[in-house]
């Protein structure tokens, strides 16, 4: 991805758009590319040099230093794959291969894309339930905030699998399990920036839904409701990028049937490290998907609330 | 000066054995007031020892008056109105709107507010700011939409119903402001410094234009200020305050500036002459001071 992005700026194209692109921020961002990948391609080989000069040496063949340099980038298992590998491996397992076959990177994706979005839709509705709880209920912030804080405090790790084999012993499995363990993480973000953007009306707003002796009701709904949707939306854009992490989670101790969580668990199972690192990327990549899609909702939100563009 | 009259009542609530009493007190001094104030005293515990933001206030307010608060700040003319308006509470004396307590108005919507800064919200079009009280109140779509038309063009805000309040001017906004107020047809208009935070030249302008609406509408009109020429061109009455503790020290009858007012009255020597009075009285209350 990263070389395709790279190869787009650098060709040159005299329209008027690429020359757009070099005033804006092509530049710098193009920059900080050259830079991560130089530097990926230098770990690579550092990194690779040892096992690769090894292996020759066990073989018994002497090989000069720039054959070793190039042997380095190669590796089938390296310590750390080089980025063209990676984008190989992309091609053959997202491009190359039918969407329903078990070794479709795309197959995987949506495994986990399902169990993140059924989970975060479940953790969005905690959070924000938890958070107009705590906003109406005043002896709610003191008995249910520290159980809130204390959930995130246990490492995911270990409460992951107890969540799986609960679930499964009475019959739960599959997609559930792991939208809970998604939902158990991305609530959090949700209920505090949810109780944070439903107490943001000030006096005087609050003041004049007293003057109108607007119940309770009515003050959510058209008052504390609409002031907390900007502030729901930064706690909506870590929501998502964390239940892609807690799905990621739930399926490594499913026994990796399918998913990128399995993805990873198989590649460190059996070394595939280029493996690991294009489950890796292709992680990341549904991860800005899903966070753009939530920025785009927040866009299409702030456009009917009349939000003054920046 | 006011003739005080004081009072063994120390009421807090409004349970039926007050306005039982309450009712008793009405009778004994039947008339037309909107307002009818008695004894009111308001004290705030603060860390430093109590503070007394209201003493002993006796105020009577007729119908379609257009009365004025001055004072410096901290003689309590924002409490005095809030009091009224229910969004305070007196520790003592009696408060009268509109023949009942100030909770009892407030429920029956006998007051609009127009705060110190707009108070619109963000979200909603300058249409729909003041649609607001009327969605509470659970008017009809077409209804509201008449009602609104009808007050956007009282304040002169007609083409700017589906702006969003960033897009107009502090003056713009404080007229919507205005205009959400009146959308309910309220008896009494309760302004909190409306106008506080705008140039004079807009302040000018908005001035004529609120004393039009008044006299259109009929309006009783209760003006926190603290500007002396605002309060003397706008009011038929001006209640001077002042500090430590908030206390009435003077009212002053404008009415012989007359009803229809343009800016040059203020260079009448009937102007002058009242607004000298308030600086007299202002000077009086040792309001000058720290």
């Amino acid at each position: 991805m990263t070389i395709d992005t790279l190869s787009l700026g650098m060709r040159p194209a005299p329209s008027r758009k690429a020359a757009r692109l070099w005033q804006g921020s092509a530049v710098p961002v193009l920059t900080v590319i050259l830079v991560i990948v130089a530097l990926w391609y230098a770990a690579a080989v550092a990194m690779n040099w040892q096992g690769v000069s090894d292996a020759f040496a066990r073989a018994g063949e002497q090989r000069s230093t720039s054959e070793i340099f190039l042997a380095t980038l190669e590796q089938e298992r390296p310590m750390l794959p080089a980025p063209h590998q990676i984008l190989v491996e992309l091609k053959k397992t997202v491009i190359d291969t039918p969407i329903t076959s078990r070794r479709s990177l795309l197959f995987h994706a949506w495994v986990t894309l399902s169990s993140t979005l059924l989970g975060f839709a479940l953790g969005s509705l905690l959070g924000i339930v938890l958070a107009v709880l705590i906003v109406h209920v005043k002896t709610l912030e003191r008995s249910l905030m520290p159980w809130i804080i204390s959930s995130q405090t246990i490492p995911i790790l270990a409460i992951a699998p107890i969540i799986i084999v609960v679930l499964g012993s009475i019959g739960i499995t599959g997609l559930f399990p792991k939208a809970i363990i998604s939902a158990y993480l991305c609530f959090f973000p949700i209920t505090i920036s949810m109780v944070k953007g439903l107490t943001s009306p000030d006096l005087l707003q609050r003041d004049l839904m007293r003057t109108y002796s607007a119940s309770s009701a009515q003050v959510f709904w058209k008052l504390r409701l609409p002031a907390s949707l900007s502030y729901l939306f930064a706690g909506l854009k870590v929501a998502i990028a964390i239940s892609l992490v807690g799905a990621i989670v739930g399926e490594l101790p499913t026994g990796a049937q399918a998913g990128l969580g399995a993805r990873l668990l198989a590649g460190s199972y059996y070394g595939q490290t280029i493996q690991i690192w294009a489950a890796l990327f292709a992680a990341a990549a549904l991860a800005s998907i899903l966070v753009a899609a939530v920025g785009l909702a927040e866009r299409f939100v702030n456009r009917r609330m009349g939000v003054r563009s920046a | 000066m006011l003739k005080r009259v004081t009072s063994e009542f120390g009421e807090k609530g409004d349970g039926p054995a007050h306005a039982a009493s309450d009712h008793r007190l009405v009778a004994g001094h039947a008339g037309t007031s909107v307002v009818d104030i008695r004894g009111l005293s308001l004290t705030y515990e603060a860390a430093d020892g109590p503070v007394y933001a209201l003493s002993d206030v006796d105020l009577q307010i007729d119908e379609g008056e257009f009365v004025s608060f001055i004072g410096p700040s901290g003689c309590g003319k924002t409490t005095l109105l809030r009091v009224i308006a229910d969004l305070e509470q007196p520790n003592a004396g009696h408060i009268h709107v509109n023949g009942v307590s100030p909770s009892e108005a407030r429920l029956r919507r006998d007051y609009g507010f127009v705060f110190q800064a707009p108070a619109l919200y963000p979200w909603r079009s300058i249409r729909k700011n003041v649609e607001l009280p009327l969605e509470i109140f659970g008017l009809s779509k077409a209804e509201r939409r008449e009602r609104s038309d009808k007050q956007l063009d009282l304040v002169n805000l007609k083409g700017f119903e589906n702006k969003f309040p960033w897009q107009l001017s502090g003056g713009m906004q404080q007229r919507a402001s205005i205009a959400r107020a009146l959308s309910f047809d309220p008896k009494l208009l309760l302004m909190d410094e409306p106008f506080g935070a705008l140039d004079e030249i807009v302040r000018d302008h908005l001035n004529e234009q609120l004393l039009q609406l008044w006299r259109k509408t009929g309006k009783t009109v209760l003006f926190v200020t603290h500007s002396i020429p605002e309060a003397v061109f706008l009011s038929t009455k001006i209640v001077v305050m002042s500090p430590r503790p908030g206390r009435i020290i003077d009212v002053i009858d404008a009415g012989i500036l007359g009803r229809e007012r343009r800016l040059e009255v203020r260079e009448t020597p009937e102007f002058l002459k009242i607004a000298h009075r308030v600086r007299e009285g202002l000077r009086s209350g040792h309001s000058y001071d720290d």
